[in-house]
């Protein structure tokens, strides 16, 4: 099997994210491995360790894990993660012109390098957590003619027959979805716990390819990506307010009919 | 005037009230016409009746629950192509956004993704961050595709008497990659009879504080006629179901009140919470970062304050 497992470096979820010019301010932020992409990145791996004879993948096994991704240079340390988990090679797409890309954007750059090789396989995580649009493998899917298989809880693969499996989790419940790949999956962070680099690996990635290309080495038109070419744009942005901060009462045997109180308080009940 | 579609969101042969919602953001627009997916449309047409709609189109022959977004996405690319409305409007329900997704693509136009309002002016107005910036944003390309959040909008009934038109389709009228994908089964999340989690008016969450044991948050959600929520510890250590977790990577709730029980209120969890219009938490450790956000808080141990609560609640109801 030949997986590709596109993923986006965001800001550490944990820091304050703000906005500037329009977009999000990525600069004056550390920046890491979406997580939900780790998830991803980690089923790649199980999936090999599955299918693979000799339980990896690379040279002569018949399976390979390439990473995908968009971004600014900076991003090589996000992918330089994934690699370090166990994934072969990289691709990454770095042009001035796509800052500022929208979701079709972004979707139009990753299937072009996805549909110039020949995938059985793409893994994405459901969303990144900084737009969190949850659009971009639906979007890759149409633009690429896969079956789009998202929100898996569960993936289960038979390469001899390309026939891919999932338990997709939704609001309405759980659905069991069935394709022949090659296939767009979207995995849910209940899929499974992902590996921490082992020092071995952080080592080995250090001599992995990351091959990058640029606009024109994929024959894409700069003005059709970017902040000018987006479909949508911010006309402004401010920070909310805070909370005002609200009453606070220590339960001394009496905290539940306080809370009732001020529900009558406030009309609720 | 101008013309919106919007998505008609139907489940167990219920319109959602998310998909009313809908309808009176287009009446702001426009004239609103609904596509109806579905094989049995009588009563979602009849439901249809008490929401600001003027045109519904019913498209049937294939059973679109059994697929991806794919085929219900080119059916309306194509209705798009066809009728040049200047919005096309679906819920932020996961795949309603995976429609707009696709549609976006199909007829290269912009997309807006959980907008919290919508004006006549197509001005789409985004939470964003976590909740801490507001975001104005506006399509500048195409038809103008935005899904809107539920409870975004106070849903006022009306009577109308939508006119219908039908387009029967079969498994033959699509380009074989709109059906790579099918559903070989379906296990139906089972709502208990509470509300729905993203339309409830409120909601009570459990998170790491009831150790595993829902039943004073479920007590006091029901007296309450209240969805309940979950945070990702409490669903990752498999105490509620993964459908009700609260926060980042689960759903994103903004209802009237929000009562956080054992939860202490990490970025993961406020991320789905924090617009709430009042918060309420319950929580042993003083400190947790959940009171900051709060109305209303109490400091005590979860299995004694929700019992007396709900045992007030009940007797003020009586």
């Amino acid at each position: 099997m030949k997986i590709a497992v596109c993923v986006k470096q965001v800001p550490d979820s944990w820091a304050e994210k703000k906005m500037a010019g329009g977009l999000l301010d990525r600069a004056n932020v550390d920046a890491v491995l979406n997580d939900l992409d780790e998830y991803a990145v980690e089923e790649a791996l199980r999936l090999v360790e599955a299918h693979s004879p000799t339980g990896a993948s690379g040279e002569g096994s018949g399976h390979s894990i390439t990473i995908i991704s968009m971004g600014p240079d900076r991003a090589t340390e996000a992918i330089r993660k994934a690699l370090s988990m166990g994934a072969d090679d990289a691709i990454l797409v770095t042009d001035p012109a796509l800052s500022g890309s929208d979701a079709l954007a972004t979707s139009l750059v990753l299937a072009t390098v996805i549909g110039a090789n020949d995938f059985d396989l793409i893994l994405c995580g459901t969303e990144s957590t900084d737009a969190r649009m949850s659009v971009i493998p639906a979007m890759l899917a149409q633009r690429l003619g896969f079956a789009q298989l998202t929100f898996a809880g569960s993936i289960s693969v038979v390469p001899e027959t390309s026939q891919i499996t999932i338990a997709r989790m939704t609001d309405v419940g759980v659905e069991n979805m069935k394709a022949k790949l090659p296939a767009v999956v979207s995995v849910i962070e209940k899929i499974n716990e992902p590996r921490y680099p082992s020092f071995k690996g952080i080592m080995a990635s250090k001599k992995k390819t990351i091959e990058v290309k640029s606009l024109s080495d994929l024959g894409i038109d700069p003005d059709t990506v970017g902040m000018s070419a987006a479909w949508s744009e911010v006309k402004d942005a401010q920070a909310r307010p805070p909370r005002a901060a609200g009453v606070k009462v220590v339960d001394d045997g009496n905290g539940g009919n306080a809370l009732v109180d001020f529900l009558v308080e406030k009309r609720v009940i | 005037m101008s013309q919106v579609f919007i998505l008609v969101d139907h489940v167990g042969g219920h319109i959602t009230k998310a998909t009313s919602e809908l309808a009176l953001f287009g009446n702001r627009i426009g004239e609103v016409t609904a596509l109806i997916f579905s094989n049995e449309s009588s009563p979602l047409l009849e439901e249809l009746k008490t929401m600001y709609v003027d045109r519904a189109v019913v498209i049937e022959g294939i059973n679109f629950d059994s697929y991806s977004a794919a085929p219900v996405a080119r059916i309306v690319a194509n209705l798009i192509s066809e009728k040049s409305p200047s919005a096309f409007l679906v819920s932020s329900t996961v795949k309603g956004k995976e429609v707009a997704a696709r549609a976006a693509v199909l007829t290269n136009s912009g997309l807006i993704t959980d907008a919290i309002d919508l004006t006549s002016e197509l001005v789409a107005t985004q939470s964003i961050f976590g909740g801490s910036t507001t975001v104005h944003s506006q399509v500048t390309h195409g038809c103008a595709i935005v899904t809107l959040r539920s409870n975004s909008i106070e849903v006022e009934a009306t009577t109308s008497n939508p006119v219908v038109e039908t387009v029967v389709v079969s498994v033959d009228s699509f380009d074989p990659s709109a059906l790579l994908d099918q559903v070989i089964s379906l296990e139906a999340t089972v709502s208990g009879g509470r509300p729905e989690l993203t339309e409830a008016a409120i909601v009570v969450s459990g998170g790491r504080g009831t150790n595993g044991d829902f039943t004073p948050v479920e007590a006091l959600a029901d007296s309450l006629g209240a969805a309940v929520g979950a945070s990702r510890a409490a669903t990752d250590a498999g105490w509620y179901p993964h459908s009700h977790q609260v926060g980042q990577t689960g759903k994103t709730v903004s209802p009237q009140l929000y009562l956080a029980c054992g939860i202490s209120g990490a970025i993961q969890h406020r991320a789905g919470m924090q617009t709430s219009k009042m918060i309420i938490a319950v929580n042993k450790d003083a400190e947790a970062p959940i009171f900051d956000l709060v109305d209303f808080g109490v400091v005590g141990d979860l299995f004694a304050v929700l019992p007396q609560a709900t045992a007030g609640i009940l007797s003020k109801k009586s």
